[in-house]
């Protein structure tokens, strides 16, 4: 498959956009919706081979990023407690609390341990029956199942010291919030594709009928990503506004079943607060009632008043708002190593990417 | 995070499967993806396989590509 990287496909395709863009009645903006293809698109150049007409921004679609400073807070608080043992993804080791971090909190001696999977913590649940185990639920509808599996797993193999906190979020009514929002001027979505393999293309329909816009569901290849992009321009010319997914070699209509299935069993929808969108009615996602004894937010805490890190403006980057050079400290007092926000410490926040690969973009 | 990366099962033995990558083999659970065969290409994301690989219409894709983009070829 090595196709989806083939340079003359690439060089072609991006000839094909310039030439349908030459059409466009104004410049356009689309928004990449997830972190996974900010970074593909940074890592692969991609916003250098687009006309000047068409540029793409950055959602909200960096789970790590999304997640406010309360959640860290309390996941800081737990791992203080020497009864918890606390087992997360690597990439929010780094993301700054109201004070510290959870690498700092390792550092003085709290038990922290970085997984690849959520199995891998029911795992240390039954290596450390005496602990409590605290999984730190954070991601959308690609890593939830991933979590729900792990809990039912839990659950087989009677493993009461396996607890999640349940930070999780599911994408239609952030998508719903955005495209709600009057002083965001977008043209067209690229969705994210790994996500809508487990929710299926009908999970975004209700949404689009509501908001109509041109939206694509897009793999990760810069054939990919240009192949979306040409077919959102495309729409725009043409003045459609369609649901189109052109990720079908892994995405379906109905989505996974299975796996949305485990996470109906498991979990049930809440509000939930988003880092720069604030409090989304339904966009969250709770531990049901027959598994409540595993929801790590039982246990008592003492928090801080949350404090978002002075000066940084991942919120305007994670509405579209700004660009990441945008913000003042950019590549000055925030470089992934002294990031001051979360969208420079995760590798998929726009601020890392940008950071990474488009610093010098037009400099040269 | 939402990264996942297409992974061919070489082997399996009920829920739990067996990937393979450039040489490496990792073990995963095929829990959300019980009707995965050995032979197939799956998606692997935390851990878990979460997706077949439609290698058929992978192929199919890029032809068309290629076939609808050879006016722009210079
Ligand atoms: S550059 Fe740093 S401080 Fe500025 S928005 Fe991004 S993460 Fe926040």
């Amino acid at each position: 498959m090595n196709g989806f990287a083939d340079p003359r496909l690439v060089r072609t395709l991006a000839r094909a956009i310039a030439a349908e863009a030459e059409k466009l009645p104004r410049p356009v903006t689309f928004m990449e919706v997830c972190g996974t293809h900010t970074n593909a698109i940074a890592a692969a150049g991609l916003r250098r081979l687009l006309p000047s007409h068409v540029r793409l921004i950055s959602g909200p679609g960096c789970p790590v990023c999304v997640t406010p400073v309360g959640y860290v807070d309390q996941a800081m608080a737990l791992a203080e407690d020497p009864r918890n043992l606390v087992a997360t993804f690597g990439d929010l080791l780094r993301v700054p609390a109201s004070s510290g971090s959870l690498e700092q909190a390792r550092a003085t001696g709290c038990d922290v341990r970085v997984v690849y999977s959520p199995r891998d913590a029911v795992d240390l649940a039954a290596a450390n029956p005496d602990r409590r185990v605290v999984f730190l639920g954070v991601g959308f509808e690609t890593t939830v199942p991933t979590v729900a599996a792990a809990v039912l797993e839990a659950e087989k193999r009677g493993l009461a010291n396996f607890f999640v906190l349940s930070g999780h979020k599911v994408m239609p009514p952030a998508l719903e919030a955005l495209l709600a929002d009057p002083a965001l001027r977008l043209e067209g979505l690229i969705l994210p594709g790994h996500v809508s393999v487990i929710i299926g293309a009908r999970a975004y329909r209700p949404v689009l009928a509501r908001y109509p816009i041109p939206a694509v569901i897009s793999g990760f290849t810069p054939v990919d990503v240009l192949r979306t992009v040409l077919e959102l321009t495309k729409q725009v010319v043409e003045g459609r506004a369609e649901l189109v997914n052109l990720y079908g070699r892994v995405v379906r209509e109905e989505g996974n079943l299975t796996a949305w299935g485990m996470v109906e069993k498991v979990f049930a929808p809440c509000d939930a607060r988003w880092r720069g969108l604030g409090d989304i009615a339904g966009s969250g996602l709770a531990l049901r009632r027959p598994f409540a004894s595993r929801d790590a937010g039982q246990f008592a805490v003492t928090l801080p008043t949350p404090r978002e890190p002075a000066g940084c403006r991942c919120g305007d980057v994670l509405r579209g708002r700004i660009d990441p050079p945008e913000c003042p400290l950019f590549a000055t007092a925030c470089t992934p190593d002294t990031a001051a926000g979360a969208c420079m410490v995760s590798a998929e926040g726009a601020c890392a990417a940008w950071y990474r690969h488009e610093r010098f973009a037009g400099v040269a | 995070m939402c990264l996942a990366v297409p992974m061919k099962l070489v082997s399996r033995e009920e829920l739990k499967g067996v990937v393979e990558l450039s040489g490496m083999r990792r073990e995963i659970s095929l829990m959300l993806l019980p009707e995965a065969q050995v032979g197939d290409y799956v998606l692997v994301h935390a851990g878990y396989a979460i997706a077949q690989v439609d290698e058929r219409e992978a192929e199919e894709t890029l032809e068309l590509l290629r076939e609808a983009l050879a006016g722009e070829e210079a």
